[in-house]
């Protein structure tokens, strides 16, 4: 198991170190520096082993988390305790910086105690941490009893994530569903790759312990469904959709959803994310981009990109950029837009091409003569992929939130009296055109 | 409040006016003193001097200071173990505190102190938090035991709390359920033979039961657990993997592995032609793809273990190769990890689409992942057949490109393209050889050089190419050395009347001015065929190659199936054992796959399991055949030529002229010297003259090569049943060809001459392949010695006794008919290793009735000489393994016509009789296969 834990600034000071084991000396700490950190090439893995001892490190801005061990531990487990630490010390002090972790050491040892034991993670989800370890510093005797004895039912209960007797006046709930479209085209306008990557994040306001059901437009559940769902894809084109695969929060009966597909959870209070899902069949693509490049001599490019919207013409997409890249070489630029504007990069080697808004079915151009200067430089220039950047408001991969119904038998409210909202948004991830 | 001042004091001094402050008056003071320590602490400075003080501060009801004084008693309480005992009475005060929060962090911290003095005062408090009523403080308790376990293990066992941490697995909290499965798995790691973790089916259902209720961290536990225990059939195998299966949408990627380990390394217990197998291969594939939209490092972790899988079950991700095209900004440990799936993967129905990226990525920015590129371009070519025309063709642009390295990686490529397809592509030479002067990396070198030379006819200027690497032979690398000697002397075989003066520069280059011995021992070899025998050298030298295989770079079968036993955990990021990286014993249980059985099948007689066992439980005794073929051709030297029996005229070697007529029929007259003498290391010791036997000395140690046991000769005709000749002979079997060696004696008074040999039908349709050549008429008292070829290609015909083989043999005075019996082992073939799967499918598919049992008595030979002296005769040992002591080695040899013979013989150490059982489709042969292991082994 992991025998230790540092972490690091950018420039290998130590800021955090917890030994958990006893095969794990200081010279780990230093190993760790002189061979990951100060390495004179670049690290090309996230788990080096140096004289028998694996490091497991994962960067956030510019520090450095490193977890250590001698034995053959469960890998994905290391990385996947490394980013719940992130998230855990993020939730109680904001981004992770150094300043942020030197305010908040103690706290940090004190996290480190109670989510690692003798380098077994423990429970780490902020909401249980958050009852008996604070910022302030907890004075046991103002704890009574009863609440003692709340705060350990609840770290290893099996509901560990939401708290008894939570309370509010007006029960609401926020759900969002977040997707991200990747593309890879080709020059010639191929699909070479595509997928949706979504997320359905909750935000619930709810007393007491509420059992919610979640339903949408999954092609499995519909097609159980029978005769009902027959009348509603009469109404319109596509009304479900093939979910390639998904997961969920560990708040989300998996057994049940294994058996009747159905998904079943008692949410934690506050925001968290429900389920993550991926689909690669009929994904609405609300860009297209044709690019042409044309080398004109050997100091010349000239390039022309249309852009075509791909969606219900009432609908209005937002923060649009679109990154044509340019050569290294490049000595000047010179551009002309239809809509929005457009600025060559040099730092960037590349002409980004902003428009803040844009409805469906429409269409836009930029051209560009590229000025190179001459090179002996052998290597001919890679031809990155032009990439592009959007928020459209509705879900590409069609998923359409069906229902969530909400029931708390002990107290009285019920499940209508609960305001309800939902939000599409889908976003570009990686939308990349071969040119 | 900021506590980043306290990592600023850095003044002289410091300690003292700490010790000061710790001793202070005030609450608020004190636990600022406190912090500053730690601070120190983190950034390596010694604080151990204010021991004392630290731990005068620990009694006090806030909590937060509690806890810092423990964090600087586990860092420093090893450094002073006399002082650290004075924190014992509140400990174990603290055990007994009515706030379970404190029991625990009590129980907690004092396992981290690793004085002995204050492990005896933790055992009391720590039996009882094993019992709490609280579940945090429980849980945290079964840690604790381990802990404590690592530091006095046999405390732990004298206690008899691994009786406690075992009833802790029927907890009624899932947490301490899942971190007493955690603590017993390590301590059963420290001992492999104790029933530690005593799995069955209740308390496997236990656990399932724990699985769908602890928190994401407890699942891994659990299904690593898991992992380690073997269903008895395969509907609990199923059963367990119906439960498993849902995990598989978790959102923690490390508990979405553990479930893929469990259900890969069940299924192996699963029948292909169940449903359910099919249903759970389709489940695997979507959650596999899931993880590579996970963070980078997971993302990472995934790729390496997805390698393994796609190894093992090539059938889940056979569809998902988009999923593994490479994006712009993946880090470069991802991208090289997918290059590496991508060829795994590609099939003629995706080749297209592989080629078209892999193009792309070799016009990246990134040295390695181009390298990586550019091979993966060959390797396509090497696989998919239909797709190396277009590869080629790629790999040619790319050379056009002119970027160095590009260029050195493609010709190292095209190498293995001529390699698979010979005399397919050779027209690209003209362009490789353009680009003969960029080259500056061996690897590449000798793959041009190795171009040249083997293609040496059709390439006008071989001679001087091959010479302008000659210019700094001592400055290239062995691989370079080698490659160029091995060029320059087909290039001589192939154009002798030009390039004599080239390879005797070699030669004495190789000979006599280099410190390597191998490079010298390859220069002699050569030199002495190229002096004895030229049509042997070109045999040798030019022999037609073995194409290589399709897949160059697959883990090795039996350490594939350990690693899928470990997928999640490090030895998968590694494709490495535990062994390799892990010190010491722990972690090192060696794992394997279970066996496929058969529920209905478990029934069955004792016999069926362990022979079931072997092929994958096995380490490995035989290096795999690929090893073994990889280095003979780094040797170049090809396999063994057939045909004419080189070993058989060794006689008359001799006698050949060193200068002799066979190298001036080659070369036409000109003159070849030997090497001097005196470049004869003396170690070497056979004169010149014995040249090409003592070269098959040499090739001796090589496997199969030395050829099968042969008996002394045997009078089979006496003289006085005919008319004078005597003729006593042998069977030998050699590289590959079967020779009947006769000696005729003349016990006559006069003269024989005329001679001639025939078979009568027989079992095996052995017939001799040339005339019985007699040159000279045999005088009265005088022998010759003849060695007749023979082959299997006659006229078959069962005979009593199976061995049994009838000769007619005339000569000027009559014809003599006798018969004679030939050990079997003559008709075992080079290449009758069977492959592990495909012996245990074998041994299972032959009915039992075909079975037969033998006793070898008086052999006393350890397994090694057992294996090693049968594979001379080319019976093949497949797996060895103990049982209760015995060595079993499971064999497999194949007879001439085809029929496959499968073998356990068990050794017994201390008995000298061993056990052989044989399964046979023909269970005729297995008499006479037998008394070939008796021959075998008893000479």
């Amino acid at each position: 198991m992991i025998g230790g834990l540092f972490i690091y600034n950018h420039k290998g000071e130590v800021l955090i170190s917890r030994v958990y084991r006893d095969d794990i000396g200081r010279n780990a700490v230093d190993a760790f520096r002189v061979n990951v950190i100060h390495a004179r090439q670049q690290v090309r893995s996230p788990v080096t082993n140096i004289a028998r001892t694996s490091f497991f490190h994962v960067k956030r801005s510019n520090i450095w988390l490193a977890a250590v061990t001698k034995q053959n531990v469960n890998a994905a487990m290391v990385f996947e305790f490394l980013y719940k630490m992130c998230d855990v010390m993020a939730a109680y002090f904001g981004k992770i910086s150094e300043e942020n972790i030197k305010n908040n050491f103690v706290l940090i040892y004190e996290l480190l105690d109670e989510i690692l034991d003798f380098g077994y993670p423990q429970n780490s989800e902020t909401g249980a941490l958050k009852t008996f370890i604070t910022q302030q510093g907890i004075k046991s005797q103002h704890q009574t009893k009863e609440e003692q004895s709340q705060i350990t039912s609840q770290v290893t209960g099996q509901i560990g994530w939401r708290r008894e007797g939570i309370k509010y006046r007006r029960n609401e709930l926020f759900l969002d569903v977040l997707e991200s479209v990747n593309l890879l085209m080709s020059p010639q306008g191929q699909v070479l790759s595509a997928h949706v990557s979504g997320r359905v994040v909750m935000k619930s306001y709810l007393s007491g312990m509420p059992e919610c059901k979640f339903g949408m437009n999954d092609k499995i559940v519909i097609e159980k469904q029978g005769k009902g769902a027959a009348d509603e894809t009469g109404k319109s084109g596509k009304q479900s959709i093939a979910i390639d695969d998904c997961t969920f929060h560990q708040c989300v009966r998996l057994s049940k959803f294994d058996s009747e597909r159905s998904i079943s959870f008692i949410p934690p209070d506050g925001e968290f994310e429900l389920m993550r899902y991926r689909t690669t069949k009929d994904i609405i693509l609300p860009f297209r981009v044709i690019p042409l490049v044309r080398e004109v001599g050997r100091t010349k490019l000239e390039v022309k990109v249309v852009i075509k919207s791909n969606f219900k013409p009432s609908l209005l997409a937002q923060k649009i950029e679109v990154r044509i890249p340019t050569p290294l070489n490049t000595s000047g630029v010179q551009v002309i837009c239809m809509k929005g504007k457009a600025k060559y990069k040099a730092s960037e080697n590349a002409i980004v091409w902003k428009i803040k808004r844009m409805a469906g079915m429409k269409e836009s151009q930029i051209s560009a003569e590229i000025e190179l200067l001459p090179t002996n430089d052998k290597k001919k220039w890679a031809r990155p992929p032009i990439s592009m950047n959007f928020e459209v408001p509705f879900a590409p991969s069609g998923l359409k939130v069906r229902y969530l119904k909400v029931f708390e038998p002990k107290l009285n409210y019920s499940d209508h009296d609960v305001i309800k909202w939902v939000r599409y948004i889908g976003r570009s991830g990686i939308y990349e055109t071969r040119c | 409040m900021t506590d980043s001042k306290y990592f600023t004091t850095t003044k002289k001094g410091e300690i003292f006016e700490l010790k000061a402050e710790l001793n202070s008056d005030k609450k608020e003071k004190k636990k600022e003193a406190v912090k500053k320590v730690i601070a120190s602490m983190t950034v390596g400075k010694d604080v151990s001097a204010l021991f004392p003080d630290v731990v005068n501060c620990m009694q006090t009801d806030n909590l937060e200071l509690k806890k810092l004084v423990y964090l600087y008693l586990m860092n420093y309480a090893k450094s002073q173990p006399d002082m650290a005992i004075m924190a014992v009475n509140t400990f174990v005060k603290d055990c007994e505190d009515p706030n379970p929060l404190i029991r625990a962090l009590a129980v907690r911290t004092m396992g981290c102190i690793r004085v002995d003095k204050i492990t005896e005062y933790l055992c009391e408090p720590l039996r009882k938090c094993l019992k709490d009523e609280d579940p945090y403080v429980r849980k945290t308790a079964a840690v604790c035991v381990a802990k404590l376990h690592d530091i006095n293990a046999q405390l732990v066992e004298d206690q008899g709390f691994l009786d406690t941490l075992k009833d802790l697995i029927s907890d009624s909290n899932p947490m301490v359920v899942a971190n007493a499965v955690a603590a017993l798995s390590e301590i059963a790691e420290s001992h492999p033979s104790s029933n530690l973790l005593d799995l069955n089916p209740q308390s496997i259902n236990k656990l399932l039961t724990a699985l769908n209720e602890c928190t994401e961290w407890g699942q891994i536990f659990i299904l690593d657990c898991l992992a380690n225990y073997t269903p008895k059939d395969d509907r609990e195998a199923q059963s367990i993997c119906e439960r498993v299966t849902p995990r598989l949408s978790h959102a923690n990627s490390a508990v979405v592995l553990s479930a893929v380990k469990v259900l890969m390394k069940f299924m192996e217990m699963l029948s292909k032609d169940l449903d359910y197998y099919g249903t759970l291969l389709k489940k695997l594939a979507p959650p596999l793809v899931t993880l590579l939209s996970a963070e980078p490092e997971l993302q990472y972790v995934a790729l390496r273990n997805i390698n393994l899988i796609v190894q093992k079950r090539p059938e889940i991700l056979k569809h998902e190769m988009k999923v593994f095209f490479v994006k712009y900004n993946d880090p470069i440990y991802v991208k090289l990890e997918k290059l590496d799936i991508m060829i795994r993967l590609a099939s003629q129905a995706n080749i297209a689409q592989v080629l078209a990226e892999l193009k792309e990525y070799a016009t990246e920015v990134d040295v390695d992942f181009v390298r990586k590129a550019v091979r993966a371009i060959g390797r396509c070519a090497i696989k998919v057949e239909q797709s190396a025309e277009r590869c080629v063709s790629t790999l040619l642009d790319l050379i056009q490109t002119k970027v160095n390295y590009v260029v050195q990686e493609a010709i190292v490529v095209i190498k293995d393209i001529f390699r698979k397809y010979p005399n397919k592509y050779e027209s690209v030479i003209a362009t490789l050889c353009e680009n003969l002067d960029s080259l500056d990396e061996p690897e590449a070198r000798a793959a041009m050089i190795w171009i040249v030379g083997e293609y040496a006819e059709r390439i006008d200027n071989a001679d001087e190419l091959l010479e302008s690497f000659l210019e700094g032979f001592h400055d290239e690398s062995t691989q370079v050395q080698l490659q160029l000697l091995t060029a320059i002397v087909k290039l001589f075989l192939k154009k002798p009347t030009e390039t004599q003066e080239l390879v005797q520069q070699v030669l004495s280059l190789a000979t006599q001015d280099s410190d390597n011995p191998d490079l010298r021992d390859r220069g002699y070899i050569y030199w002495r065929l190229l002096s004895t025998d030229p049509v042997a050298a070109k045999e040798v030298v030019l022999a037609e190659k073995p194409l290589i295989s399709e897949e160059t770079d697959l883990i090795e079968p039996t350490l594939l199936d350990e690693l899928i036993c470990y997928i999640g955990t490090l030895a998968s990021v590694y494709h490495k054992p535990p062994s390799a990286f892990v010190e010491g014993g722990r972690g090192v249980v060696h794992k394997s796959l279970p066996p496929r059985t058969a529920s209905n099948e478990s029934a069955e007689s004792p016999e069926a399991a362990p022979t079931g066992a072997p092929p994958v439980e096995q380490p490995d005794v035989i290096p795999p055949q690929g090893d073994l073929l990889g280095d003979l051709l780094n040797l170049d030297l090809g396999p063994p030529v057939s045909g004419p029996p080189l070993a058989a005229s060794s006689a008359q070697m001799g006698a050949v002229d060193l200068l002799g007529g066979g190298l001036d029929s080659l070369i036409g007259g000109t003159n070849f010297t030997s090497p001097p003498a005196a470049a004869v290391p003396a170690s070497l010791g056979a004169p010149i003259g014995s040249g090409l036997s003592d070269l098959f000395d040499l090739t001796s140690g090589v496997g199969n090569l030395s050829g099968s046991y042969v008996a002394p000769k045997a009078v089979w005709l006496p003289a006085m049943k005919a008319k004078g000749l005597e003729i006593s002979g042998t069977f030998t079997r050699q590289v590959g060809s079967i020779s009947m060696d006769l000696q005729l004696t003349n016990k006559a008074l006069q003269v024989m001459t005329d001679f001639a040999i025939q078979f009568n039908r027989n079992s095996f349709g052995l017939a001799p392949a040339a005339p019985l050549q007699v040159h000279a008429p045999l005088s009265p008292n005088q022998s010759v010695e003849i060695s007749l070829p023979l082959n299997t290609v006659g006229s078959v015909m069962k005979m009593e006794p199976l061995n049994n083989l009838q000769v007619a043999v005339k000569n000027n005075i009559d014809v003599f008919y006798f018969s004679t019996l030939y050990p079997l082992h003559i008709l075992f073939v080079e290449d009758g290793k069977m492959d592990r799967q495909m012996f245990l499918a074998t041994w299972k598919d032959i009915p039992n009735e075909n079975e037969a049992q033998f006793q070898i008595r008086d052999c006393p030979l350890s397994a090694e000489a057992v294996s090693s002296k049968l594979q001379g005769s080319n019976v093949f040992t497949i797996a060895k393994r103990n049982v209760e002591g015995q060595d079993m080695l499971y064999q497999s040899l194949k007879l001439t016509n085809g029929i496959w013979v499968l073998a356990e013989l068990r050794i017994q150490p201390g008995n000298p009789s061993l056990t052989l059982s044989l399964k046979c489709r023909a269970p005729e042969v297995s008499q006479h296969v037998y008394q070939a292991y008796e021959t075998i082994l008893k000479n």
